[in-house]
C-alpha cells in the first residue's frame, strides 16, 4: 500500500472508532462527566474547603489536574479495550485481517481512536472544572505533550489487554485491579511529599504519578517530580508498550489460530 | 501465467496437537469456478482460513496470482475477497458503513468507496437497507451483505465458505445466478459447500479434501465419468409383492411402488425397460437415487476411510 492508501486506512479505523464512542455516548462520554462533577463537589468543595492547602494550592486547584488526567487515562484505555475486544468477540476483526493493512496501521488506528476519546473526555472534564475553580495555564507545551503521551500509552495498554482477553471479565480486570489503584495512589488526591520517605520511593515506581505530576506542572507550574524525568519515563513506557503490542499483533496473539 | 491460487505443501497442526492439513498442494486456474469439498472437519475451513490470513500455516506456501502471502502480503491480499461461513461483521453498524469501512481498509479514496459501496449493495438488493444496523437483517440478507463487503475492492479471486447454508431455495438460485455472472466477468471463484448439487451446477473443477489430505483434484466432468454405476429409482404403477426377475441388473424393492435399479457404467437402459415391459410392469417415472456427485463423494470418502483401516 502506498502512503496515501495507508492514510486512508488509518483514517477509516479512526473514523469508525469515533463513530462508535459517540454513538454510545451515554456509556462513554456521560459517565465520566457525572463522576468527575461529583468529585469536584464532594472532594473539591465540601471536604476540600476543610483540608486547606495541598502542595501550596487550594485542594480544589490541586485535584483538578489529577482528575482530568485520570479521565484521560481511563477513557483512552477503556475505549480500545472494549472496542478491540468486541471486534474479536463479534469476529469483525477478520475484516481487518483479510485486508492488506499492515499490523502497525491497525494498532495506530485503534490508538488514535482511544486518544480521541481520552482527550474529548479530558476536555469535557476541564470545562466542568471551570464551574468550580479558575484554571491557569502555566505551560501549554507540557499540557499538550503529557496529554498526548498519556493517551497513547493507555490506549496501547488497552489494546494489549484486549488481545489477551478471553472474556468480558478479562476486559475489566486490569482497569479495576491495576489502573484504579495506581491512579488513586498516583498523586491525584495528595502530594506524595506527605508520605513517609519509603512510600515516596515506592510511589515513584508508579508511572501514573509522572503523568499526573507533569500535567499538574503544566497547569499550576509546580510538580512533585522533575518534569524531564517524568517525560523520559512516560516515553520509555509508551515505546515499550507499543513494541509489545505490535509484536503480539504480528504473532496473531488471541486473534489468529 | 501464474495461477489464481497456488497452494504448495501446506500443513497445519493446531496448538492442541490436532493435525488439520497434511502437506496439501493444489492450484486453481484463473477464471475457474472451483469447488472445495469434504466432510465436516476435513480441513476445508483451515485451508481457506490460511488463504485469508486468519489461520497461521505450520508450513508450506500460498500464492495468490503469483504473490506469496508471506513475503508479498499486501499485493496478495488485494486480489482476494472472502465471504466466511459465519457472520463476522459488527452487528451494531449499519449496512452501508460495514461495506464502506471495508473499502477504506484497502485504502480506497472516499468518492470511489462511496460509489462502489452503493453499486454492490444495489446489486445484492440491500441498498434500501443501507441505514439499517446489520443485526436487524434476515439471515439471507446478512449473507448478501458479506458478499457485497467481499466485492467492494473488486477482488480477482473470491472465496466463499458455504455461501448458501441456511438460505432459501429462491435466494439460493438468485445467488447462483449472481456468482455465475461475476465468474463470467472474470472473477475466479472458490466455493465450499455441503450441497453437492450446488457444486455440480456451478463449478468446473473440484478438489475433495478428507482428513487433511486431497483425495481428488480434477474436473467435475472427469469425476462423474469415474462413477462405476448409477442408482435409479423407478416409480411403478403396479403393486409389487416381490422383486421382479430381471437379468443383468441389480434390482431391489424400495417399497411396493418403487424399484431401485443399479445401472453399470456403459450399460444400456433399453434392455431393462424391455424386461419390465415383458413382465407387464409399467414405469411411471424415473429419477437418480441421489445426486451423482454425492454418490461419487460418498464412495470416495468411504474408500479413504477403508484405506486408513478405520
Amino acid at each position: 500500500m502506498n502512503n496515501k492508501e495507508l492514510l486512508i486506512a488509518i483514517y477509516t479505523i479512526v473514523r469508525r472508532e469515533i463513530r462508535r464512542f459517540t454513538r454510545i455516548w451515554p456509556q462513554t462520554l456521560l459517565p465520566p462527566a457525572i463522576t468527575m462533577t461529583l468529585y469536584f463537589i464532594i472532594f473539591g468543595n465540601l471536604i476540600g474547603s476543610r483540608i486547606g492547602q495541598m502542595g501550596g494550592f487550594s485542594y480544589m486547584e490541586f485535584i483538578v489536574p489529577g482528575l482530568i488526567m485520570m479521565s484521560v487515562i481511563t477513557n483512552s484505555y477503556s475505549n480500545v479495550v472494549s472496542s478491540f475486544y468486541s471486534a474479536k468477540f463479534q469476529r469483525n476483526v477478520e475484516e481487518m485481517l483479510v485486508s492488506p493493512m499492515p499490523n502497525w496501521i491497525i494498532l495506530t488506528g485503534y490508538i488514535i481512536g482511544g486518544m480521541a476519546r481520552g482527550i474529548i473526555v479530558g476536555f469535557i472534564v476541564t470545562l466542568l472544572s471551570l464551574f468550580f475553580t479558575d484554571l491557569q495555564v502555566y505551560s501549554l507545551t507540557a499540557i499538550i505533550v503529557v496529554t498526548l503521551l498519556t493517551s497513547i500509552l493507555f490506549a496501547t495498554g488497552g489494546f494489549i489487554n484486549a488481545m489477551l482477553a478471553n472474556s468480558f471479565d478479562d476486559v475489566s480486570i486490569v482497569p479495576t485491579f491495576i489502573l484504579t489503584p495506581l491512579t488513586y495512589l498516583g498523586g491525584v488526591f495528595y502530594s506524595i511529599s506527605l508520605l513517609p520517605e519509603f512510600w515516596q520511593g515506592v510511589s515513584q515506581l508508579n508511572p501514573i504519578l509522572y503523568m499526573v505530576s507533569t500535567f499538574r506542572y503544566g497547569i499550576l507550574g509546580s510538580s512533585d517530580i522533575n518534569i524531564y524525568t517524568s517525560l523520559a519515563v512516560i516515553v520509555v513506557f509508551t515505546v515499550s508498550l507499543f513494541a509489545i503490542a505490535l509484536s503480539m499483533l504480528n504473532r496473531g496473539k488471541g486473534i489468529r489460530t | 501465467m501464474s495461477a489464481a491460487l497456488s497452494i504448495q505443501q501446506l500443513s497445519k497442526t493446531y496448538g492442541n496437537g490436532f493435525v488439520a492439513l497434511k502437506n496439501i498442494s493444489f492450484e486453481v486456474q484463473r477464471g475457474d469456478f472451483f469447488a472445495l469439498l469434504g466432510p465436516n472437519g476435513a480441513g476445508k475451513s483451515t485451508t481457506l482460513g490460511i488463504v485469508s490470513s486468519l489461520v497461521n500455516a505450520t508450513s508450506g506456501s500460498v500464492k495468490i496470482f503469483g504473490h506469496d502471502l508471506a513475503s508479498d502480503m499486501t499485493a496478495a491480499k488485494k486480489y482476494l475477497g472472502v465471504v466466511p461461513q459465519e457472520f463476522n461483521f459488527n452487528a451494531f453498524e449499519t449496512v452501508f458503513n460495514i461495506v464502506r469501512t471495508q473499502a477504506g481498509f484497502y485504502g480506497m479514496p472516499g468518492t470511489l468507496a462511496d460509489q462502489r459501496s452503493e453499486h454492490y449493495l444495489t446489486k445484492l438488493g440491500l441498498w434500501d437497507k443501507r441505514d439499517t444496523p446489520a443485526r436487524m437483517l434476515s439471515g439471507g440478507m446478512k449473507r448478501r451483505l458479506m458478499i457485497a463487503r467481499a466485492l467492494v475492492h473488486e477482488p480477482k479471486l473470491l472465496i466463499l465458505d458455504e455461501p448458501t447454508a441456511g438460505v432459501d431455495i429462491e435466494l439460493r438460485r438468485s445467488m447462483w445466478d449472481f456468482l455465475q455472472q461475476i465468474n463470467a466477468a472474470g472473477t475466479t471463484i472458490i466455493l465450499t459447500t455441503h450441497y453437492l448439487e450446488e457444486a455440480e451446477f456451478l463449478c468446473k473443477n473440484i478438489a475433495i479434501i478428507d482428513q487433511g489430505k486431497i483425495v481428488q483434484n480434477t474436473s467435475i466432468k472427469a469425476l462423474l465419468q469415474q462413477l462405476d454405476a448409477e442408482s435409479f429409482i423407478l416409480d411403478i404403477s403396479e403393486n409389487l409383492k416381490s422383486v421382479p426377475e430381471i437379468t443383468d441388473y441389480k434390482v431391489s424393492l424400495e417399497d411396493q411402488h418403487c424399484l431401485l435399479v443399479e445401472v453399470k457404467k456403459g450399460q444400456s437402459l433399453n434392455n431393462l425397460f424391455m424386461q419390465l415391459e415383458a413382465q407387464n410392469i409399467s414405469v411411471l417415472s424415473m429419477r437418480n437415487k441421489s445426486n451423482r456427485l454425492e454418490e461419487m463423494f460418498i464412495s470416495m470418502v468411504e474408500k479413504n476411510l477403508e484405506s486408513q483401516g478405520e
